[in-house]
């Protein structure tokens, strides 16, 4: 009787976001698209560099919103499986020779699989304990990939250089150019199906979750399932990401995926907005841009300027790009009257 | 108004042959990449000045402060050194963003001492590729020192490897007959290690009885020591990191076993190991050093000391002395500024590596008297000289020569 009542005291830890909110009307969509597709022929090879690091957060974050802001359950274990994921492709590539598209797909199958798995016990538990749980994941993995008896594999605390792949069939653009239409690619397929899952049975199976786990169960839905499934389907995408990140940055590192990548990626979905899939992308620009701005700000107070920063974010707009997009929107609703 | 007009073309042709004949003159002297010019170099560094890493930051601020100086007693050969320095988090990822940042955005000459392992290992392709200088890199792996395959890489501290040589040398020449049990850490420092130890017995390598590695995640390491005191070693060398060299000799101690006991340099910190091992139990304990310390008395009146304090006080008044870092920072900010300085008007990345690779007996003031730079093209490890000490009171006193860690002598 004790649990009931301390389910239904809980304050919900997560907004009820309804589904149709989760999105972006067709118009605003094909304009970021235009504009994404464009965007390397008018800047500098780094900027792409950026770019294509910019969309493989943004995946990351993606995976972390249908997690938290879908089925309401929280992780600061997403470094674990963006390394997973890292290390499958890295290994692929540089032991088996694969093709690293194919590798994409692996990589998600056993971030899959880890995920779903690690979902079993996180079933347990809830909240704040949740949280805890994951976070040991993302602590021990580092020394995981140390571990000598992966050393042959994982190239130890040296990691692995990978190599950059060339543009195929011979067309004239750069690696970083061909890289990041690749990457584009991947992210509109993997938003596309997001969307639509959230958008399905699932989905809103997810979201009776998080809005109340009680109501859930008694319009039969076999929570435990889609618990451990959308822990399956978060870990999948961010593995996808994690494979998309080695290619890009050509290294895997233990010291590449600490828990200081799961925080980042966490501070990216609450400054993009839980729940709010477009904002994944606007979380991402955050923690890539902010902290260079920070640091040309102040160098020795970097970390001060950068926790300024976000806490005016925090402050001024509490539910993030969301929030942000919401206003906007208002706004050119007035004009049209 | 022909005339005029004459005259105009005329004036006009004589300034372009002007023009040509002396910019034609200056092609011939000054040669510049991208990063150089008449008035100033550019310079990339990239540091952890945030993060797990973050006490190392203090040698990329020790260095600009250093080319400050540099700037205000007029630059090199007239050119000021723009330095531009950025955090990396100690993260490769964000290391691999920052170089290129560097190069293509900032469009340095070369990048300069950036720090790590990982770090490195992950910008290294990339540099090499663009053929950007990756210069006097801040970590004591032994695979800097491939000219062969990459030849826009160079280290500047001793390799771990050569370290392990000196004691490898400093064992077969006072103690022959040496049991020997090592204790190392199961990475890729204490890997380098090991090697350079069992290269350096050569044939002798059966003076090693027992090797015991752990893993940092250990939290104790007393039943390895246990252990290897059963194996009745007399020689015990410790190849740990500042934590775990703090409990050997403790453990040591307490478990009264008193061989001879070696601690690598890494671990030789007076404040960070052998005060809180206990000094009485770190009596007699060898290392081996490279570079003067600033917190030791006995180098108040060193002439290359004094220079060093006088540039803290000017340049970087908040600098602790007693930090290692600050003394490194120092040396191979100087070590750059002789380069820069041989390259002359020639400024181009392939010169600098040409010059870099031809540093003939440099004597930076931070380091001990005696140990030079040298370098060659087929030879891309700056120091491989290093002095024994001997922990005695609560400092170390330098005992011996100066010995290479080169694998040839």
């Amino acid at each position: 009787m004790s649990a009931v009542q301390e389910v239904g005291t809980e304050a919900p830890a997560i907004e009820a976001v309804p589904k149709r909110a989760m999105t972006l009307g067709y118009g605003t969509s094909l304009i970021i698209l235009g504009l994404l597709i464009l965007a390397p022929m008018f800047v500098k090879h780094f900027i792409t560099f950026q770019l294509t690091m910019l969309l493989i957060y943004g995946l990351a974050v993606l995976a972390l919103n249908i997690l938290t802001g879908g089925s309401g359950q929280f992780s600061l274990g997403q470094s674990a499986f963006y390394a997973v994921g890292a290390y499958t492709s890295a290994i692929l590539m540089e032991h088996a020779g694969m093709n690293y598209a194919l590798t994409l797909p692996i990589s998600g199958i056993i971030c899959f699989g880890f995920g779903f798995l690690f979902g079993q016990p996180a079933l347990r538990l809830s909240g704040v304990y949740l949280a805890l749980a994951t976070f040991a994941l993302a602590t021990a993995m580092p020394q995981l990939l140390k571990l000598g008896y992966f050393e042959h594999w994982t190239g130890g605390v040296q990691g692995l250089v990978v190599t950059k792949p060339d543009a195929p069939f011979g067309l004239p653009i750069s690696q970083d150019t061909w890289l990041y239409y690749f990457t584009l690619v991947v992210t509109i397929a993997i938003y596309i199906f997001s969307v639509n899952l959230l958008k399905s049975r699932s989905g809103r199976a997810f979201m009776a979750i998080r809005d109340n786990e009680i109501a859930a169960s008694a319009m039969g839905i076999d929570v435990a399932l889609y618990k451990t499934l959308a822990f399956g389907v978060s870990a999948g995408i961010t593995g996808v990401a994690g494979g998309l990140g080695a290619i890009a940055v050509q290294f895997v590192a233990p010291d590449s995926y600490t828990i200081t990548l799961a925080i980042s990626l966490f501070l990216g979905m609450v400054v993009g907005g839980v729940g709010w899939l477009p904002g994944s992308i606007v979380g991402s620009a955050f923690i890539i841009f902010v902290p260079n701005i920070a640091e040309g700000i102040s160098k020795g107070l970097s970390g001060a300027v950068f926790g300024v920063l976000l806490f005016l974010v925090i402050f001024l707009v509490p539910h993030g790009a969301r929030q942000v997009a919401i206003v906007a929107q208002q706004l050119i609703g007035k004009f049209k009257k | 108004m022909p005339s005029k007009r004459i005259i105009r073309i005329a004036a006009l042709s004589t300034a372009v042959i002007a023009l040509a004949a002396t910019s034609g003159g200056a092609l011939a002297q000054k040669k510049y990449d991208t990063g150089a010019t008449d008035t100033e170099i550019k310079i990339g560094n990239i540091m952890p000045y945030s993060g797990p890493a973050s006490a190392y930051g203090v040698i990329g601020k020790t260095e600009a402060a250093y080319f400050k100086m540099i700037n205000a007693e007029g630059g090199i050969n007239g050119r000021k050194i723009n330095f531009v320095s950025y955090d990396d988090g100690y993260s490769p990822p964000k290391a691999v963003e920052q170089a290129r940042k560097l190069v293509e955005s900032d469009e340095v000459l070369l990048v300069f001492n950036p720090l790590g392992t990982p770090s490195n290992t992950a910008i290294q392709k990339y540099l090499n590729a663009k053929k950007v200088p990756q210069l006097f890199v801040a970590t004591g792996a032994t695979k800097w020192n491939d000219p062969k395959n990459f030849p826009w890489t160079m280290g500047w501290q001793p390799s771990y490897q050569s370290e392990a040589r000196i004691y490898a040398k400093y064992l077969i020449k006072e103690k022959p007959n040496a049991k020997i049990a090592i204790l190392f850490q199961n990475d890729d420092f204490g890997k380098d290690y090991l090697k350079g130890l069992k290269d350096g017995l050569g044939a002798k390598g059966s003076m090693i009885i027992a090797e015991e590695s752990y893993e940092t995640t250990e939290p104790t390491i007393d039943s390895h020591i246990v252990k290897l005191k059963s194996t009745g070693a007399d020689t015990f060398i410790s190849i740990t990191t500042p934590k775990f060299a703090a409990q050997a000799i403790k453990k040591l101690a307490e478990i009264e076993w008193k061989p001879l006991h070696i601690v690598s340099n890494v671990s030789a910190s007076v404040g960070g190991v052998m005060k809180p091992a206990g000094f009485e139990n770190a009596q007699g304990i060898l290392s081996a050093a490279y570079a003067k310390d600033g917190a030791d008395p006995q180098w108040d009146n060193d002439p290359g000391m004094k220079k060093f304090f006088a540039f803290l006080d000017k340049y970087y008044p908040d600098g602790d002395k007693r930090d290692g870092s600050l003394v490194f920072g120092y040396g191979v900010a100087q070590t750059l500024a002789k380069v820069l300085e041989m390259c002359g008007d020639n400024l181009t990345r392939e010169n600098v590596m040409k010059q870099a690779a031809s540093l003939k007996d440099f004597a930076p003031d931070t380091l001990l008297p005696g140990v030079k730079i040298n370098t060659s093209p087929t030879d891309f490890a700056p120091i491989e000289q290093l002095q024994m000490m001997r922990f005695k009171g609560e400092k170390w006193d330098l005992f011996g020569d100066i010995i290479s860690g080169e694998l040839s002598n």
